[in-house]
């Protein structure tokens, strides 16, 4: 079998490049990362579409969407989940945001993050928020059962305004 | 019930806009305890929790004030908005803590309809508070409740702060109540 993709073993931190990747949204449509380079953008990983906690995760970043565009923030969620699981689970739940298979390799990107859980096979429920220029300014690993709020990353989104704020 | 975080790094979450003037608030200016819920009308954690909300007020007496705050989740609660948005044009009235009461005992019937019914029911200008669903008035209000949720911690509902503190533990009587004496000792 090939070189299984490798990545850090801890999480990224502030300061580190943000790994480009290219992952699928829907069934033909995909997503990079660099299409969002100017503007932040907020990753948000996490176990597994359904579980409920991430469903409370998802549903909460989901009404906090307006908040996050006040910053001109992009959220993408990204689990290990398919497109079918993702669309699913998308529409179930109303969302209105993309959510990022990382599916084939499996965990690929997760693991560049240094989030995934390699016993468990899924990735831990992580936060980063990436600036206009890609670079990582701020992650954050929540315990797996815990639902991490969207506080954390407004502060970030907000520290990030306030840099460019003189105009 | 406790599937909750110890906030983003640093701890746990605090309350970011204080109580004042802007709120519905219950219970004696001067009390020791202020606790805080940020709740949705149509979520069934928080019709759980009403009761128990009740019960620890009458426990904790004149020592404990109770502060209601918005955070209707619209897309999996369809009814939460219009709800608190009633609730808003109620208190308006003068009638907050009824009409608060009533869509708590009434979950299970939030539409529109219900809701200009319930302010019949509650003796209030009806044809105003038609009026004022219709023309969105509470939204911004009800969005700034939602806000500053947002920004202080909460991740879903309900969420409590005891003394601007994000509560964390179970929100079951007891240790609720062990929690807010705690607070009224400190």
């Amino acid at each position: 079998m090939a070189a299984r993709t490798t990545g850090p073993k801890r999480p990224l931190g502030p300061g580190s490049l943000a790994p480009d990747f290219t992952l699928s949204s829907t069934p033909d449509q995909t997503v990079a990362l660099s299409a969002f380079r100017g503007r932040p953008v907020i990753l948000a990983f996490y176990p597994a579409d359904w579980s409920p906690v991430c469903g409370d995760q998802m549903a909460l970043y989901n009404e906090a969407l307006s908040e996050f565009q006040r910053y001109d923030a992009q959220l993408l969620g990204i689990s290990v989940d398919g497109v079918w699981c993702h669309a699913a689970f998308a529409a179930a739940r109303k969302l209105h945001f993309p959510l990022l298979a990382d599916f084939e390799p499996k965990g690929a990107v997760s693991r560049r993050y240094g989030v995934y859980r390699t016993n468990d096979g899924f990735s831990e429920r992580a936060l980063f928020v990436i600036d206009g220029d890609g670079i990582i300014r701020w992650s954050y690993v929540s315990p797996v059962g815990v639902n991490p709020g969207a506080d954390g990353i407004l502060r970030a989104l907000e520290a990030l305004a306030g840099e460019r704020a003189p105009t | 019930m406790s599937k909750r975080g110890r906030g983003g790094p640093g701890g746990a979450a605090a309350l970011t806009l204080p109580v004042g003037e802007r709120d519905h608030i219950a219970g004696p200016a001067d009390a020791p305890v202020t606790l805080v819920e940020y709740g949705d009308y149509e979520c069934p954690h928080c019709g759980h929790a009403y009761p128990i909300v009740k019960q620890v007020r009458q426990r904790m007496g004149r020592r404990m004030r109770f502060v209601y705050r918005n955070f209707p989740l619209r897309e999996s609660h369809p009814h939460a908005q219009h709800a608190a948005e009633a609730a808003e044009a109620a208190g308006a009235q003068g009638e907050f803590w009824d009409m608060h009461d009533r869509l708590f005992e009434r979950q299970f019937a939030l539409d529109d309809a219900y809701l200009i019914e319930y302010a019949g029911d509650l003796g209030l200008d009806v044809a105003r508070i038609r009026r004022e669903l219709e023309s969105r008035l509470y939204e911004p209000r009800v969005r700034e409740d939602f806000r500053s949720g947002v920004a202080s911690g909460v991740n879903g509902t309900p969420t409590f702060f005891i003394n601007g503190v994000r509560y964390d533990e179970s929100w079951e009587p007891a240790p609720l109540l062990a929690a807010l004496r705690r607070a009224a000792a400190a």
